[in-house]
């Protein structure tokens, strides 16, 4: 059984320490550094393997089961026990060690007839538990631990009562007239709004795009996807100079309208809108997909039982996206309390816990503790969104994509909701135009709207082609990071998107113990400001037994971690439309779970994994938080370096950067768009053509 | 098994493709690097080319690589933190995550330059000089027809109202040291009583220090408190910026350099540390538009800076006002007594 001889294998071929250093490193297997190099407590690593041999001889779960279970464990015992710090970082040995006793395990516990005895299900639940634990759990844990530490270092409860319920977290001294409230409220507060507002705008753009005859259509899911792969400072800064007090609109308004110019645009009502504009087209993106796997069939049975297009609007179609609505909702919360760079840039006095935590760590106050504490006021308000979430999603049933074929055409919107719909997409899009406009001229002038003539200086510093002896070089200051980022994005991707969907299959598919905290878990990284992850990832993976820190994976993992909930969430909407019959008939014509996952879930899942794509690639390439402390001059990402113009006043070289960053996105959607293409749930041939449905990308 | 096997074959490429080449032994410098991007760059660049040794150069703000420093110190990446301000240079000193060195050029350092170096034991010494101060944009001023403020008091002035933007000293180490700066000018309870009524002119404290400077250059506000050269900076695109060394004096940071405790390759580090404070080296700062005054007596002033026999420094007690007890007792009045005040 090859597992078991990996198991063998993992323990005398692959050598056990330095991973760092890759395969060809000095280290000797764990047998060899046993025998001769004094460090002998590795044969405890030894028993599991025998029992695993023996038991997958006689095929005898309960011992199979033992051999994995034990095995982990005393991995993780000898890991963090028993030699912890001393030895030197794990390798490839102990990652191969670890994978086959997860397996073996798997083995054991599906011949006990776990999962129906599926082995793939059950090692997927495993490695997918496993890998959550130790890079997003174990991270955290870290950080969060300091919150009931002194500076010195010391346990102290009484400091974390005193810190937690500081008036600067809670405090509401703005409802009696006082100048600010509690980080905490604001936080709350700017979430709520930007998490409704900006599912309910999603939706009206999602509405038009799937329901509509609208003409613009692609160049509406163009506009709708730009905010999302900009970096995010870059928006609020587009909205100060158009909106700020010396910003052109208000220049224009002043002059020919007389409204005096005042600076509305900084504090919660810029941040709201600033997030409005980057968040809505994630809930875009995740409605689409969900509105798209409603069944036209069901509308089409309202409309024949006489109701109007509103009733069957608000009685069918509203309640079979709820799923849709929730995750949206959830995403646009949390985005919003974890967002930095808008809050930062034009948030004003209105202070948010995220700039809070990041500040608190790199301030002036340089205060751990305090950033801890205030991350878990973060964790709990995410918390208490994700069970209102599932508790408003609740327990029904949303399939309406079955095995059946379905002929139905999906009926035209009730006309005042159409009108509404496009009330809030076409100012929407002038907004959203006026702002590129601004991004993809202003690296183009000296000082937009102040000195605005043209130059190719910027440009050409970043991305400048040299021509010398040996024919064309790179010779702008951009090139390598770009060529890093994209690396990075591109490896970062497929695996966000693979376990993101993998994750999403099992949550919503299989039951077993612990899956609500599982689910909550997979969103912890997403929640905590990329700061904090960063900070937590260098204090989790810096030293023995896991070294990670200075190498480009652990980037990536950073990335993947980071960026999977969306697919999660993508995944999970649109599976609960998916009737379990389908898996169920696959399963029984005899084909494994890997293989239904693969054939039959995957396909359906098209929009979700397009999603989760997208998202992991752009987000690999704007954001900056919490990679800012894992790169090293190695690894340079086009972002740090955005941001590090930025920083001092440099805005024409980060703006240019970020345009060019801009069309490489763009044209990388269309790619992936290519690649997944479309799905086909056997609609009627008319109704495709009736109305049309394009993926996203395809503008 | 297409799928999985393509997820694996893909963790299996990215973990070979992208195992660090940190490891390599010889000739390697990693350089935490706290100016601007330009300089850090043409700096690393420079050494490259003068010694041959590959400078692995990361640019962070100077609190995010002290905090960095602070969770990498038991296994620490880096060699050496060139440039950021002073103070959280001073604090890795006390918490002996940087070690001493003492150059053979030290004897070439201006007096405050040497200072920085006997204060923390010469875990770091200057390398650059930024006097604090204020920038007003002149085409709003003629709007609002004000006249040109000069001195802090000037600040104070109703036509001000609502148009002075500094950062929050709580975040920022540029406003922590404007703070430090008014207490060490006036003593603290008169200080108080000034950075109240300034409190009614100030517009919003954002967090990032240099983030008036960029505000005055749009013109969205007409005065901003921070570092002279953050305002030259901006005053090379907008060019209404006018920059202004207050009548009364003004504090300074220190811009830093020290060598990481526990480094991976000293010889390397020292090497750089020793070639960052000759006239040639520090010279590259002019050259990319950072415009602070170099700390060695030889380095040529950039003509942009500003004119430090104009500037009227105070006698800054870094030892103090570095200090976390008294950063922590001022920047809680500060909080109650200025910012919530209103």
């Amino acid at each position: 059984m090859p597992w078991v001889i990996g198991f063998w294998a993992s323990l005398v071929v692959v050598p056990w320490y330095g991973l760092e250093a890759g395969l060809s490193s000095q280290s000797w297997p764990a047998a060899a550094e046993a025998a001769w190099h004094g460090r002998s407590w590795l044969l405890v690593l030894l028993p599991p393997v025998l029992l695993a041999s023996l038991a997958g001889g006689l095929r005898w779960p309960r011992l199979m089961a033992l051999a994995g279970v034990s095995g982990l464990l005393l991995l993780a015992l000898e890991a963090w026990l028993i030699a912890g710090k001393s030895q030197p970082p794990l390798g490839w040995g102990a990652l191969v060690y670890a994978s086959c006793a997860l397996v073996v395990a798997a083995y054991g516990l599906a011949w006990q007839g776990w999962c129906r005895g599926d082995v793939f299900i059950v090692a997927a639940i495993g490695a997918v538990c496993a890998s959550t634990l130790v890079f997003v759990g174990y991270p955290v844990s870290c950080v969060l631990i300091s919150a009931f530490r002194d500076n010195a270092g010391h346990l102290d409860f009484g400091l974390f009562a005193a810190k937690i319920t500081d008036r600067s977290i809670w405090g509401l001294d703005c409802l009696t007239g006082g100048r600010n409230c509690g980080v905490a409220w604001n936080s709350l507060a700017l979430a709520c709004i930007v998490g409704v507002l900006s599912t309910l705008i999603g939706l009206a753009f999602a509405l038009i795009a799937a329901r509509t005859h609208f003409p613009a259509k692609r160049l509406l899911r163009l506009m709708s996807i730009l905010p999302v792969i900009t970096p995010p400072f870059v928006i609020g800064m587009s909205l100060i100079l158009l909106f700020g007090r010396s910003g052109m609109v208000t220049a224009w308004l002043n002059h020919w309208l007389d409204i005096p110019r005042s600076r509305w645009i900084y504090g919660m009502t810029g941040l709201t809108l600033a997030q409005l504009l980057a968040f809505t087209p994630i809930a875009f993106l995740v409605l689409l997909g969900v509105l798209q796997g409603v069944s036209p069939s069901m509308e089409e049975a309202s409309q024949t039982l006489r109701s109007g297009r509103w009733r069957t609007f608000t009685k069918v179609t509203w309640p079979l996206i709820r799923p849709g609505l929730a995750n949206a909702f959830l995403i646009g919360f949390i985005e919003s309390l974890a967002d930095f760079g808008n809050p930062v840039m034009i948030g004003g006095n209105f202070r948010v816990l995220s700039t809070a935590v990041y500040f608190a760590v790199v301030g002036a106050a340089q205060d751990q503790g305090g950033a801890a504490v205030l991350s878990i006021v973060l964790l709990a308000f995410s918390l208490t969104a994700f069970v209102l979430q599932r508790a408003w999603v609740g327990r029904r049933s949303y399939v309406t994509v079955s095995g059946k074929g379905d002929s139905g055409q999906p009926g035209a919107l009730p006309r005042s909701l159409h009108v509404v719909c496009l009330g809030v997409v076409l100012p929407w899009i002038v907004l959203t135009a006026s702002i590129y406009g601004i991004i993809l001229v202003g690296g183009f002038v000296k000082a937009i709207g102040s000195d605005n003539t043209p130059t190719w200086e910027y440009f050409l510093t970043a991305f400048a082609i040299g021509h010398g002896d040996h024919g064309f070089f790179l010779a702008g200051s951009a090139w390598n990071s770009l060529f890093t980022t994209l690396k990075v994005a591109l490896i970062a991707m497929p695996l966000t998107a693979g376990l993101g969907i993998l994750t999403a299959y099992l949550l919503s598919r299989q039951r077993f113990a612990g899956r609500g905290v599982f689910e909550f878990l997979t969103m912890l990284s997403f929640a905590i400001p990329g700061t904090v992850i960063g900070i937590s990832y260098i204090l989790a993976f810096n030293t023995a037994p896991i070294e990670l820190t200075g190498t480009g994976l652990i980037m990536v993992i950073a990335f993947v971690f980071r960026n999977m909930p969306v697919g999660i969430r993508a995944g999970i909407a649109n599976l609960s439309q998916v009737d379990k019959s389908l898996d169920e008939a696959s399963l029984t014509l005899g084909a494994r779970s890997a293989a239904t996952l693969r054939r039959v879930i995957l396909p359906i899942l098209r929009p979700a994994v397009v999603t989760a794509m997208v998202y992991a690639f752009v987000r690999a390439i704007t954001s900056v938080s919490a990679v800012i402390f894992l790169v090293s001059g190695e690894y340079n990402l086009a972002t740090v370096y955005i941001v590090g113009r930025a920083e001092f006043g440099e805005y024409g070289l980060a703006i240019v950067y970020s345009a060019v960053l801009i069309v490489i996105i763009v044209s990388a959607l269309l790619a992936i768009q290519l690649l997944v293409g479309e799905r086909r749930i056997g609609r009627r041939e008319i109704a495709q053509k009736r109305v049309p449905t394009p993926e996203l990308a395809q503008a | 098994m297409g799928f999985r096997f393509t997820l694996g074959l893909a963790t299996v490429l990215s973990g070979l493709g992208m195992s660090a080449p940190a490891a390599r032994a010889e000739g390697t410098v990693v350089v935490y690097c706290g100016v601007n991007e330009a300089w850090c760059r043409a700096a690393a660049k420079g050494f490259e080319e003068k010694t041959g040794i590959h400078v692995d150069m990361t640019r962070q703000s100077a609190g995010e690589i002290y905090a960095r420093l602070r969770a990498e110190k038991d296994n620490p990446r880096g060699d050496i933190w060139f440039g950021g301000t002073g103070d959280p240079h001073l604090q890795a000193a006390d918490d002996k995550v940087t070690e001493p060195y003492q150059s053979p050029a030290l004897g070439q350092l201006r007096d405050w330059a040497q200072n920085q170096a006997t204060r923390s034991g010469n875990r770091t010494v200057g390398l650059y000089l930024g006097a604090l101060g204020f920038g007003y944009n002149a085409k709003e001023l003629a709007e609002h027809k004000i006249t040109a403020p000069a001195c802090w008091a000037d600040l104070l002035k109703p036509a001000f109202k609502g148009e002075v933007q500094m950062a929050d000293p709580n975040a920022s180490g540029t406003a922590w040291t404007m703070l430090a700066t008014i207490v060490q000018l006036m003593g603290e309870d008169k200080a108080f009583a000034y950075l109240q009524a300034l409190n009614k002119n100030i517009d919003q404290y954002p967090s990032a220090g240099a983030a008036p400077a960029m505000a005055v250059g749009r013109g969205e506000t007409i005065v901003g408190v921070t570092f002279q050269h953050d305002l030259i900076d901006v005053a090379k695109t907008y060019k209404e910026v006018r920059v202004v060394s207050p009548c009364e004096g003004t504090g300074y940071e220190i811009g830093s350099m020290s060598v990481i405790a526990g480094t991976r390759h000293p010889v390397e580090a020292r090497k750089f540390y020793d070639w960052a404070l000759t006239p040639e080296a520090q010279a590259i700062a002019g050259k990319n538009g950072s415009f602070q005054i170099p700390s060695n007596v030889g380095t040529p002033v950039p003509p942009e800076a500003p004119d430090i026999s104009k500037v009227k420094l105070i006698n800054y007690d870094f030892a103090k006002y570095g200090s976390s007890a008294e950063r922590k007792r001022l920047l809680t009045r500060w909080s109650t007594d200025v910012k919530n005040a209103r």
